[in-house]
This record gives structure tokens, sequence and C-alpha cells, in this order.
């Protein structure tokens, strides 16, 4: 029997080997080193063109991967079958419209190639990524996530930034500012838009270091050259204060995290909306077990919080839990249901509060031309106005008198919608940047909590895969057979007049 | 949830917020009726936001009125349908172009030109080609829209008109009287109507049960993958390879095909998740039909659900237990047809027939003596599972 787990963070490693100790055959596959094309793409993360060009070495890449967590190597020698630099882009299992399937299936990819291989039962550790924020310039290289600052810096050791101002001071924000500074860069502010700091005890230890903390701030724009970031204006809340330029190479934007629930929701996991645990997560019991039997869900992708940023031993907890109730299920043969759903979180934050104040203050700084969704180029008021992109025609008196509004008055709306209108979420970076930035401008604009609205689709392959390398190499005589561009009823072509009342008998198929 | 805003009915009601129902409602709007539609989710949420896009269909009657709308659609409707004229039929081997002779002889019988193509010239105009095509078709009438937009361009249009719909909204039976439907009974109350037009899709079988008529139709799963944008080709409505789809104006790869997989009525909604394994051996044939966009990547697919009927051919007809109400499935076939499906519809429930086309091979009645086993027959059943073979022993 075997078990396939999604993820090398803490949560995912400490599965694997808790797994293997229980002598269980284990596939662990994480998907860094991640190509640098890729990263280009701010594809997993939003690496904002900071990843330096070692990065481009993948075998170098590869050491570094390794070399980050000691858990690795223990891996390796527990007999766990450790796939770096292979990402999951698919979770298939049988069930309608997939009945063919004759067992649940992952897929893989190394980049250059792509298959499928199959589980007896999974764990997703596949963690968190970065929330965007969308104020003028920050399509500029150099503007970042906080994840992908962080691995840049951990796990790659390839973080190119040397002085970073940082959007937000929650525990994502202080852990990352204070490994920058152990690791010889400036952190030369924090940007806070609440009152108060959010992780105050982290930022009196970077105020000891001499790091300032600027609460009831914003970023009013980035300003640079070809080489990215420049300097930053900062613009206080209480608009009576003059702005000012702070010089810096790099924003790292720590206002969220979400965790990753990609390959959850497109195997049909139920998914929920919990503020306490970060966001849309796995609806899973304490063991993890998801609402589909086999499938668990383990560490930040089942749920973000302040006490897991700052210490991974709860993650890892998770793991172990989730691969001790994995290897019972195995051993017995079938597996269990899920117990009673977690409904609460750890965290204390409140997220929607949060994102709010930040996307609030970010459309108050946001020129008619700044991108929310910068694959597509969907600025703040086409988003409002749902209008259609660019290179259509805009103009109709008809469109302009839709809106949000209009289209909220129609029913709850769903983001799908706004995707299929605006493209807002359509483009190579698959939504990442631009995901909660919309929820949430969707959220303020109709009214509607954030829970309330539908978990905006995720689609396989969720990484973007050269047709070359996605495409299977062979196609089977049977599927050869049965391929049909429509469905290949006989005659379903014929001309109507054939068939027709006036047609001649000779006419008729 | 709805703001159903007092409405008591409406004289002609439609249930199906899809392209064939909105676009009724959107014609019968336009000559001044009044209209109601009922949508169990949004609109446009199946199969008319899920397709190819694609508005060359030679082989109906609708198919002059589908040519001779598309282009003026955007102006009538007031809203962009993304709609591009022409379309190119690629053959990789000798047997795919033997395949497309009879596209070309239901064209040019309708007295549309249709022109046969070498290598060189498909080559030519479909810069994306490569060195494995043996020629073509090219159609200077046909063509595509964007489905998503569209649908929703129906929706404001038939809105921007004064007609109604009332979405998240589930019919759950309908109320009858001589022999006539009066209303329909939802989730959110009960709707008189006059005149009632049921264009539910994949829902069809169900809800013309409902009204103790038999339309005999099965769905099926089918799915499509998309790539990153590329520079757009001269001509977007490019296929072939035995797939379909087109380039988008944004100049994304979007296409379909393969084996379809048959669901029982109750799969709906749990089918409908985004792709299979079978994305990736859509992609084989698409890396085939354009080798020089091997590079580009795959960003999302999805799937939908569609209903067929046993010959693949519509029902557009009176229910024969209902006077007053009207069945409308395009048998998997209704995006690009739906501005001239719509515009009959709307003709039958004002004038009692279509001035413009010859509906008869629609009528219900040639599946008077269908074999009810016609599903096994035909193989139209989902595959069996373990759990099927479980429950049978």
């Amino acid at each position: 029997m075997r078990l396939l787990v999604i993820g090398a963070g803490p949560a995912g490693l400490a599965a694997a080997l808790e797994a293997a100790r229980r002598g269980v055959e284990v596939v662990l596959v994480d998907e860094h080193p991640v190509d640098n094309a890729l990263m280009g793409l701010d594809v997993p993360f939003h690496f904002g063109q900071r990843m330096s060009g070692a990065t481009r070495n993948k075998s170098r890449m590869m050491e570094a991967i390794a070399a980050a967590d000691e858990r690795i190597a223990e891996a390796f020698e527990a007999g766990v079958d450790v796939r770096l630099g292979v990402s999951a882009w698919g979770l298939f299992l049988p069930k309608p419209g997939l009945r063919w399937l004759t067992q649940s299936v992952v897929g893989l990819s190394d980049g250059d190639s792509t298959w499928y291989a199959s589980f007896d039962a999974a764990i997703i550790a596949a963690g968190r990524r970065d929330i965007g924020l969308a104020f003028p310039g920050w399509e500029l290289p150099g503007v970042m996530g906080v994840t992908a600052a962080q691995t840049l810096l951990h796990r790659y050791d390839a973080l190119e930034s040397q002085r970073i101002v940082i959007l937000g001071s929650g525990a994502e924000a202080t852990s990352f500012a204070e490994a920058a500074f152990a690791a010889g860069r400036t952190v030369v502010a924090l940007v806070e838009v609440a009152d108060a700091p959010r992780d105050g005890k982290g930022c009196e230890r970077l105020a000891a270091h001499g790091v300032p903390v600027l609460t009831g701030t914003m970023v009013s724009r980035a300003s640079g050259d070809a080489n990215g970031v420049g300097n930053v204006t900062l613009r206080t809340l209480n608009d009576s204060d003059p702005e000012h330029f702070v010089s810096c190479d790099t924003v790292v934007l720590a206002v969220g995290t979400a965790p990753v629930v990609e390959l959850l929701d497109v195997a049909g996991a139920e998914i929920g909306f919990v503020g306490s645990r970060g966001g849309h997560v796995p609806m899973t019991d304490r063991d993890g077990r998801t609402s589909i039997p086999g499938l668990f869900a383990a560490g930040d992708c089942a749920g973000v919080s302040a006490g897991k940023t700052s210490d991974p031993e709860i993650a890892a907890e998770e793991g172990r839990r989730a691969a001790a109730a994995a290897c019972a299920d195995l051993a017995q043969g079938s597996p269990s249901p899920r117990q009673t759903v977690i409904r609460e979180g750890a965290a204390t934050d409140d997220i929607e509060a949060t994102q709010s104040a930040w996307v609030e203050a970010a459309m108050a700084v946001a020129d008619p031309d700044t991108h929310v969704c910068q694959c597509e180029e969907v600025s703040l008021p086409d988003l409002l106005g749902v209008r259609p992109p660019r290179y259509l025609p805009r103009a109709q008196a008809p469109m302009l008198a839709r809106n949000l509004t209009s289209l909220a008055h129609d029913g709850l709306v769903h983001q799908d919608q706004i995707k299929r209108l605006t493209r807002a979420g359509m483009g190579p970076c698959q939504g990442r940047r631009c995901r909660e930035q919309v929820s949430a401008v969707l959220a303020r604009a109709t009214g509607t909590p954030l829970g309330k609205l539908p978990l905006p689709s995720y689609r396989a392959p969720v990484r973007p895969l050269p047709l070359s390398a996605f495409a299977e190499d062979s196609e089977p005589d049977v599927l050869a057979a049965n391929w049909e561009g429509w469905f290949g009823i006989p005659g379903q072509w014929d001309p109507f007049w054939t068939l027709s009342d006036g047609a001649r008998t000779e006419e008729r198929s | 949830m709805n703001a159903t805003g007092g409405i008591k009915g409406a004289s002609v009601i439609v249930v199906g917020g899809g392209v064939t129902g909105l676009s009724s409602a959107w014609w019968l709007a336009r000559a001044g009726a009044d209209v109601l539609v009922i949508e169990k989710g949004i609109v446009g949420w199946g199969a008319s936001g899920r397709n190819g896009g694609g508005a060359t269909h030679h082989q109906s009657p609708l198919f002059a009125e589908e040519q001779r709308l598309w282009p003026q659609m955007d102006e009538l409707l007031g809203y962009p349908t993304e709609f591009q004229p022409k379309r190119i039929r690629m053959a990789l081997s000798d047997r795919q172009l033997e395949e497309f002779k009879i596209g070309v002889d239901n064209t040019r019988g309708q007295g549309f030109p249709a022109e046969w193509l070498d290598a060189k010239q498909v080559r030519d105009l479909v810069p994306l080609a490569g060195n494995n095509v043996v020629g073509g078709v090219y159609y200077e009438r046909g063509g595509h829209a964007n489905p998503q937009r569209t649908v929703q361009a129906y929706a404001w249009a038939l809105q921007d008109l004064g007609g109604r719909i009332l979405q998240h909204t589930a019919v759950t039976g309908f109320q009858r009287s001589g022999g006539k439907v009066v209303a329909v009974e939802t989730s959110a109350g009960v709707f008189a109507c006059d005149t009632l037009i049921l264009a539910a899709g994949p829902q069809t079988g169900r809800l013309s049960a409902q009204l103790d008529s038999e339309v005999p139709v099965t769905v099926a799963r089918a799915e499509m993958i998309v790539t990153e944008p590329l520079p757009l080709m001269p001509i977007g409505g490019v296929d072939g390879n035995h797939l379909y789809g087109r380039q988008t104006l944004r100049g994304n790869l979007a296409y379909g095909g393969g084996p379809h997989e048959w669901l029982t009525p109750d799969d709906d909604a749990v089918a409908a998740r985004p792709s299979s394994p079978l994305a990736r051996n859509i992609a084989k044939r698409l890396a085939e039909l354009f080798p020089k966009a091997a590079h580009i990547r795959v960003i999302r697919s999805w799937a939908g659900v569609i209903e067929n009927t046993p010959d693949g051919r519509p029902v557009i007809d009176r229910l024969p237990t209902a006077s007053n109400a009207i069945i409308a499935t395009m048998s998997s076939v209704g995006f690009g047809l739906s501005p001239a499906t719509g515009r009959a519809i709307s003709q039958l429930v004002l004038a009692g027939h279509c001035d413009f086309a010859d509906l008869s091979s629609f009528r219900l009645s040639r599946f008077g003596n269908l074999n009810p086993a016609w599903r096994e027959e035909r193989g139209w059943l989902p595959p069996q599972t373990d759990d099927d073979d479980a429950r049978a022993a």
C-alpha cells in the first residue's frame, strides 16, 4: 500500500517520516526547486524577479533545497521515495464523470515531462502562498510576496534583495524581517495600515535592532527602473502628514497568506471559509481527514495561523497525526470516514478585517491604470464596472450602465463570473496574485461577507505546463478508436434537407 | 436569496438560463412579450458557458440564419460577444481530409462558399501549423464567439428590454389545467404563465417527464484545455485532428475532444468538476495540430455536462402533453446556433410557426418508435464501477 505526501515542508516531512517509521511505502513530492522560468511567472509564489541567477542552475538548487532541512536527508535514509523538483498539478479520483478511472491518481511533472502515479492514501501538505496587493508600481521587479522571500532566503539561498521594506506587521512579516536581518539584509521598515502592530512582541524585537514599524501607513507608490524598485512613497492614512520617500530595492508583501487548497478543490474535497484558519480551507476532522475518504490535509494548507508561522512544530504535529490516521486506514484496508469537522482555527486575527483594511488602503492609492490582475491588465475600475478587456469594444452604452452592483442585484455573485467578464485571474500566473484581492473588492462592492462568497474554482493543471511537457507521449489504440471530435453519432452531420418533411426517399439516410 | 420583487408570473416563462433559453427570451422581449427566465444557478453556468464557441453548423436548417445573425449580434445585443467570422479545418491525414467532405457539401448545398486548401495554403493561413498538415477547408462563413461573454450579453440585453431573470431558483414542478401549463412551481414560489419554454439542457429529461412527455436525452461530460496567450493568428477559428475549439481574441488556444463519459441523470453537479486525466491526451492532439505551439503552457481546463438526443439532433417542438409548452434541446450543439434558435422559438410562440427555416426535422415525434433500451443499444451508459457491481451482487 502506498502513501503519497505532497509538500516537503514541516507537515509533509513529519508525515512522511512518521509513515515510514510505521513501515508504509511513502512517496514524498515537493515542487522545489522550481524552474527559474516558472519563478518568472510568479508561480507558485510571488517571486517578483528577486531570485538570483543561481536559480537557473537546477542541480545546484536541488542541493540547496536538500540542504535547507536536515529532515530531507532523514527521509531519504528512512526509505521515503523523495522527489524534489516535482510538482503535483492534478488529483483525480473515481467518481461520476471519472468512472472510467479505476484508481486515484496524482498528476506529476518535473517541468520537462508529465506522468501519473497511483496511490492508496494521500496527505496534502501543500503549504501557503502569498496574497497580492495592487498599489501603483506593484508590477515592478522587486515587489514580491513574503512566502516567496522567505523561501528564496531559506530554502534556495538565492534572495537578491538587499534593502527591504515590508508591508505588514504580523507574524509572517516579523519572522521574515528577523531572518532577513540575520542574513545581513537591511530591513528598512515595516509598514502597517492598522494603528498598532499586529505582532507586538516581534515588532519590539525588531525595534531593538533599529527596524522601525510605521503604523497607520500605506505605500502609495513604488518607483524604479528596469532593475525594479528603487524607492517607495509612504503616506500616512491621516492625509495631513506629508508623503515621504524611502529608498529600497524590494517591497515584501506580508499582508496575508492563503492556504494552498488548489489540489483539494480539483479533487472535489469539501472546502469552507474559516476566518480563524486563514480563509478557504478543507473541512477536516482532527486527524486531517477531508470529505474524501483516504485524502488528508495537514499543515498550512489546512489552516494558517500566527502560531504556525512562528512554530513549525505545530504543522509537524498535524502531519504526524494525519500520517498515523492514514497508516491505520491502510492497515485496515479501507479508509475510515471523516469524524467531527473542525470549524474553528487558532488564529486570533480577524482575517476579513485585516484583508479589507489593506485592500481599502490600496484602493485609495490606486491609479486608474494600477492593475489588480497583472496578467490580464485588469484595473480596479475595470473590476467595479465588470468591463470587458481593452481589446473589445467597451463604450457601448448598455455596457457602461453595468457594474458589480447591478450584477449583484441578480443574486449572489460568483467570482468565476468576474473572471469570465473581466478576465481577472485568467492569466498565466493562474490568478495567484489577484485572487484574494478580487474577492475582497467583490465582497466590499456588493456588501457580501467574504465567507458568503463561493470559492472561485481552481482548475487542473494547477501549475502552468508547456504543451510539450504536458502532452501524453502516445495514444493507446483503444483511445484512438474511441476518440471523437464530438460524439460520433451516426448521421449527426447529415444535411437537414434529407430529414425534413419534403425529403425524397432516396435522400433519407 | 432572490429579490423576486413581487413577481407573480409572466406571459412566457423560460426554464433554463442557458444560451437557448436566454436567446428565446431576448427575441420574445424584442417583440414586446413579457418574459421571465428561471435559472437554477447562474446564467450560462452549464454547457452554454463551457463550449468551443463554434458557429459553423452546416447540417442545421438554422445554418443560414446563424450566418446572417452573428455578424450583427454585438450591435443587436449592445454587449460584446467576441464574434469572429471564418473557419479553417485542418487535416493531418487523408482520412481526416475525407471526413470534411460532408461539411463542404452541406455548406455549398446552401449556397455558401467552401474552399479546399492544400497543405501549403493551410500553412500560409495558419502560422502555428506544421509539416504534418495534408490539407484543409476554408469556410468564409461560420466562425466563433466567446460563450461566456455571449451568454451574459443575452441576459443583460433581455433585462434591458424589461425581461426578468430569476437566478438561484430551482423548478420543482408544474401546475396544469385544461391540457396547458398554467404555473411553474419553484424554490422561490409559484409563477403563472401563458406559455412555457423548457430549455433546461441536462434537465430536459427530468422536467419533460414531470409533464408526462418523454424527451429522450442522455447526458455526458466533455472537457477542454486552455493555453496561455499566443500572438493572434489571422483566423482564430482553426480546428482539426478531431479537436474542436478556437484561438480566443486574447490569444489563448482553447480546445477539446476525446471520448466522452456518459452520466446518470443525477450526476450533473458532481461531474462538472474541472478536467480529468484525459487533459493530457487532448494536449497531445493539440500539440500535433499546432506543432509550433509546443512550448506554450497549458494553464487550465474545464468540463461541462451536455445532453444528447438519440440522433444527435435538436428537438424544438410543442409537448404532446401540454399544448402551450415548447421543448428545446439542442443535443449538445447549441451555442453557435443560439441567435437563430432563439428567433425560431420566439416565432413558434408568437406566430405558431417559424417563417425562415424548416424545423420539421426537429420534431419530437421522430422518436415515437424509439427502442426503450436506446441507451443500451448505443452504449450510452456510465462505465460500470466496483460499487455498481457490488450493488448488483
